[in-house]
């Protein structure tokens, strides 16, 4: 690992912060609060023409033409571009590209899009879509997984050597079975999970232009504008030194705005043939289409413990439902068991995970990638496992914790862990003790816990670049900007730069102007996913900053005539630390070193060490630190209606240092909302044509500030130390725990076991209906026993 | 086409239109309005409330010839509207909203803050289920809404002239 790499979890100048650690608003939230932020579907050009897609009736067919002709002839119809004009495939994963941005010779999902209108308004367009005349040749669809894991004609992707399984990984370390055999108590059971999608409220936008001098440049609600640049200069074939691309601020993501979507290709290709502004912006319906949310997946666990709880072997099953096409799906089917591996130390692990293609709209990263339906299966066991042992759940958890500055089983790196801080304080903040097992018959506790990345050393095309950079431009009145590569998409990773280059440089946080998200002014980052961005790019911010720190610190000493060492920057002013009465302005302190150094300015990195286990996928799901959450959920369970409620959840989430504890908060009980949401509320789910089943915010149901419980944000510090100042990541851990902890709090409540999710009334009823059979056939057979 | 004739922010503006534009695409399309946000143009999300003679309207659900003659205030009119009134920077809404941390990507935002500056218009003192009640037409995906109702609160305290204890998400840990 460089050097440059690891500024330690604590400034040289000690621990006594000026704005790190402060509950300070977002660099862009009063922009945001007036209306005055700009977002992609806010840009409105001269001239902009309007795009709009055909899609997709069929689940699966052949595309034998598409006639555009009558299209073309509607007054105000500019251009239509289908397959043909862009026939080079993407994708996000290099190794996987299987995605045409509008079809070329296949359709693999109603709503795939098959050609694209460019016209002077949007009512035009859409009538000229009505115009274009699709011949397909209808195939069977697949919209059973485990259809695709065994039949595989007509392949969805011909190309493929494995017929219609997209991935499959298999890893063991230790002796699973035999450790297995010897344990006291070995447990069984299959659990499923069922698809959710982002929803964030702001639709998919692109706006291109094309100038006459052939530069390209789009405008994309993008949660990764490095990738889009990529991808665009690949498949338009044009040098990526011709395109530009930008994020404008963005209306939320959650992992849905990851890959290159077809729009951002679209608008691109009408620009350059209309030679004209273009912009498509995505109805709800086909947000909902264009989809890339959680896959189902079917699992299998088999856990196996001592009696004392110490959990001795792993084995889990997985099947992965991952829709039409690759996306991300490689890496989710290795997280799907790379990523189970703490904060629980086991000796042995084996896990078996396929993903298959299936005629539905394609699965990809949700918040929790790949991650979140594993965590549920295998913390819901555990509730299992620690009910069979008569042990504590969160007892349990605590026998288990596999410590900090270890290894896991898979041979991932665990530097800091908190997690029996996040196990202390939601035991303590919940009342557990005194409540757990003791409420009422209808009501109760369920605990759960979880690990997930501070972002991945593995970049998504291989490459030794920095995966983070960022620059930094000092100016004579003070002012700073800081040129960062990074992806705000509300999570404030703009504001983390800012607080970092504030409390670096000692300039108050308004004068930090940040400049983010565009190809032509930032350094490269790999953008918002992963929960990279903290890490990375607050790491590449410090390491820009000491760069420039020096030389202001050297200025300010040779003026006064002192030990650099004396100097300390504060927001505002420059203060020698052994006469405070020697003070200079921020700005003063710039133009000492500006005339000493000349302009001034620097760049910054950060790069992964070398992590991972030694063997083929070791590096997938390796990260440079490793978040931990625990959650404890009230709820109660109606016994009439099945109607679940849940009360409180309390979430303790170790995010390392909190940089700005609100916003860690803000992502804690986001992640916490969302969780629930999926557990009760919503599903993605296609009906039996392949058509999706109410593709509207009605239908897909999003709790309302009714719906939603008191959530109860706890944040564990554990310093870590090669986080920018010890932090590691907030916006993705605190989901995972949050479902099985309810269904572990189901179980308290009434003693049933939910596995399936969403947690449905009817599931609920026929669950009970079950559980109070059992009783009375025991109880029936106890009397005969007691009459004999 | 239709010719209309609105009054928006305190300003009488005359525009024309296709008859069956909403009013969200008139503020957004035609005045340049963009405060005003599209979530799902068909009445589910809230992004697009407007307050229509003070009262939170869907302007997707509401065709911009109907607004003729009544005053609609949107967000980009909040900040403007309270210097007129004598005030400075943003209204006390907006504020919080920023203070509490509940702008987070900030697309829900302009449609929630208009639903409780209209619930704090007519009731000053509203309890915390009479709050979520006025918010629950309007989703947010981001914050789970505990920061946005801290936000409220915020506002009802301060108008109150009372200090207000900031959270700390860490005092647990430290008892
Ligand atoms: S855009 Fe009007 S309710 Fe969603
Ligand atoms: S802040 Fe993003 S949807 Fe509410």
């Amino acid at each position: 690992m460089a050097a440059r790499d690891n500024h330690g979890n604590t400034p040289p100048w000690g621990a006594n912060f000026g704005v790190i650690g402060k509950p300070l608003r977002k660099v862009d939230g009063i922009a945001k609060a007036t209306g005055a932020a700009i977002y992609t579907d806010d840009i409105q050009l001269p001239g902009m023409l309007h795009a709009k897609t055909l899609r997709s009736p069929h689940a699966h067919a052949r595309v034998r033409s598409v006639d555009a002709s009558a299209a073309l002839a509607l007054e105000g119809v500019h251009a239509v571009i289908t397959g043909a004009d862009m026939p080079i495939k993407y994708g996000v994963i290099p190794w996987t590209q299987d995605e045409n941005a509008l079809a070329v010779d296949r359709v693999r999902f109603i709503g795939d899009p098959v050609a694209a209108v460019a016209a002077v308004d949007e009512d035009t367009a859409n009538a000229a879509l009505k115009l274009i005349a699709v011949d397909y040749e209808v195939l069977h669809a697949f919209l059973d997984p485990f259809e695709s894991l065994v039949r595989h004609e007509p392949a969805i992707h011909a190309d493929r050597k494995e017929g219609n399984i997209s991935k499959h990984v298999r890893l063991e370390f230790g002796e699973v079975d035999a450790l297995a055999k010897s344990a006291d108590v070995v447990l069984e059971d299959e659990y499923s999970f069922h698809g959710s999608t982002h929803a964030p409220i702001e639709p998919h936008c692109a706006v291109a232009t094309f100038s006459a001098d052939g530069l390209l440049t789009l405008w994309s609600a993008t949660q990764i504008t490095h990738y889009v640049h990529r991808a665009l200069a690949q498949v338009l074939e044009l040098p990526a030194q011709k395109i530009r691309v930008i994020q404008p601020c963005l209306g939320g993501a959650f992992g849905g705005k990851s890959d290159p979507f077809s729009l951002e290709f679209c608008v691109s290709k009408l620009a350059m043939v209309t030679g004209r502004p273009v912009k498509m912006l995505y109805t709800r319906e086909e947000v909902f289409y264009a989809h890339r949310g959680r896959h189902p997946m079917f699992m299998k666990y088999r856990t196996a413990a001592q009696a004392n709880g110490r959990i001795t072997s792993v084995d889990a099953k997985i099947l992965i439902d991952g829709g039409s096409y690759s996306s991300f799906g490689l890496v989710t089917t290795y997280y799907a068991g790379q990523l189970l591996t703490g904060p629980y130390d086991f000796p042995s692990y084996r896990f078996d995970s396929t993903r298959v293609f299936t005629n539905k709209p394609p699965c990809g990263p949700k918040r929790g990638h790949g991650s979140v339906q594993p965590r549920f299966a295998f913390e819901v066991q555990l509730d299992q496992l620690a009910e069979r042992l008569k042990l504590d759940p969160i007892e349990l958890r605590r026998v288990n914790f596999q410590g900090s500055q270890t290894r896991t089983v898979n041979g991932q790196r665990v530097t800091s862990n908190g997690f029996l801080e996040c196990l202390d304080s939601v035991e303590r903040a919940s009342g557990w003790k005194k409540k757990r097992a003791k409420l009422p018959f209808g009501r109760g506790l369920g605990v759960a816990g979880s690990m997930y990345i501070s972002g991945t050393n593995y970049p998504v095309y291989p490459n030794k670049m920095p995966q983070a950079g960022v620059q930094l431009k000092l100016d004579r009145s003070g002012v700073v900007t800081v040129f960062t590569g990074g992806n705000d998409i509300g999570q404030g990773s703009n504001s983390m730069c800012a607080y970092i280059v504030a409390e670096e440089l000692g300039v108050p946080v308004e004068h930090v102007r940040v400049v983010a998200a565009d190809t032509d002014l930032c350094p490269v980052d790999l953008g918002a996913y992963s929960s990279r961005v903290t890490f990375m790019v607050g790491n590449a911010t410090i390491d820009a900053c000491r760069k420039v720190r020096r030389q202001i610190v050297a200025a300010v000493a040779k003026k006064w005539a002192v030990d650099p060492g004396r100097v300390r920057l504060m927001p505002g002013v420059a203060i020698d630390l052994e006469d405070p009465a020697k003070a200079l302005s921020t700005a003063e302190a710039f133009q000492l070193a500006e005339e000493e150094f000349d302009t001034l300015g620097a760049t910054g990195s950060y790069n992964t060490p070398t992590l991972g286990g030694d063997y083929r996928g070791g590096s997938i799901g390796a990260s440079p630190a490793y978040s931990f959450t625990a959650h404890v959920v009230e709820a109660s369970v109606d016994t009439e209606t099945g109607r679940i409620q849940v009360h409180d959840v309390w979430c303790a989430h170790d995010c390392g240092r909190a940089l700005n504890p609100m916003l860690v908060a803000g992502q804690i009980e986001g992640s916490v909302y969302m969780g629930i949401a999926e557990a009760l509320l919503e599903e993605h789910k296609v009906n039996r044509f392949g058509l999706h089943q109410g593709p509207s915010l009605l239908d897909y149901r999003l709790p309302t500030s009714v719906d939603t419980p008191e959530l109860h944000a706890l944040i564990v510090e554990s310093l870590d130390p090669e986080g920018p100042y010890g932090a590691k990541e907030a916006g993705e851990g605190p989901l995972h725990s949050s479902i099985p902890a309810l269904s572990n709090a189901i179980f308290d409540a009434v003693g049933i076991r939910m596995k399936h999710l969403p947690f449905t009334p009817g599931r609920v009823l026929e669950l009970l209906r079950e559980k109070d059979a059992l009783e009375e056939s025991k109880s029936a057979g106890a009397a005969a026993r007691g009459q004999a | 086409m239709r010719l209309l004739n609105l009054r928006v922010n305190g300003d009488a503006l005359s525009t024309a239109a296709p008859a069956h534009w909403t009013l969200l695409e008139v503020l957004r399309y035609r005045l340049g309005l963009t405060g005003s946000k599209q979530g799902c143009d068909k009445g589910d999300c809230g992004a697009c409330t407007v307050l229509v003679d003070g009262k939170p309207v869907l302007s997707c659900l509401t065709l911009a010839a109907l607004v003729e003659g009544r005053e609609v205030t949107t967000i980009d009119g909040l900040m403007p509207a309270h210097i007129r009134a004598g005030g400075t920077g943003a209204d006390p809404v907006q504020e919080a909203f920023d203070r509490c941390g509940a702008l987070q990507c900030g697309f829900c935002q302009p449609g929630m803050m208009l639903s409780a500056r209209a619930l704090l218009n007519r009731t000053p003192h509203p309890t915390r289920a009479e709050i979520k009640d006025a918010l629950a037409g309007n989703l947010c995906r981001c914050t789970g809404y505990t920061q946005i109702l801290q936000a409220v609160e915020l506002v009802i305290a301060e108008a109150g002239g009372a200090a207000v204890v900031p959270t700390d998400w860490r005092a647990e840990l430290e008892q």
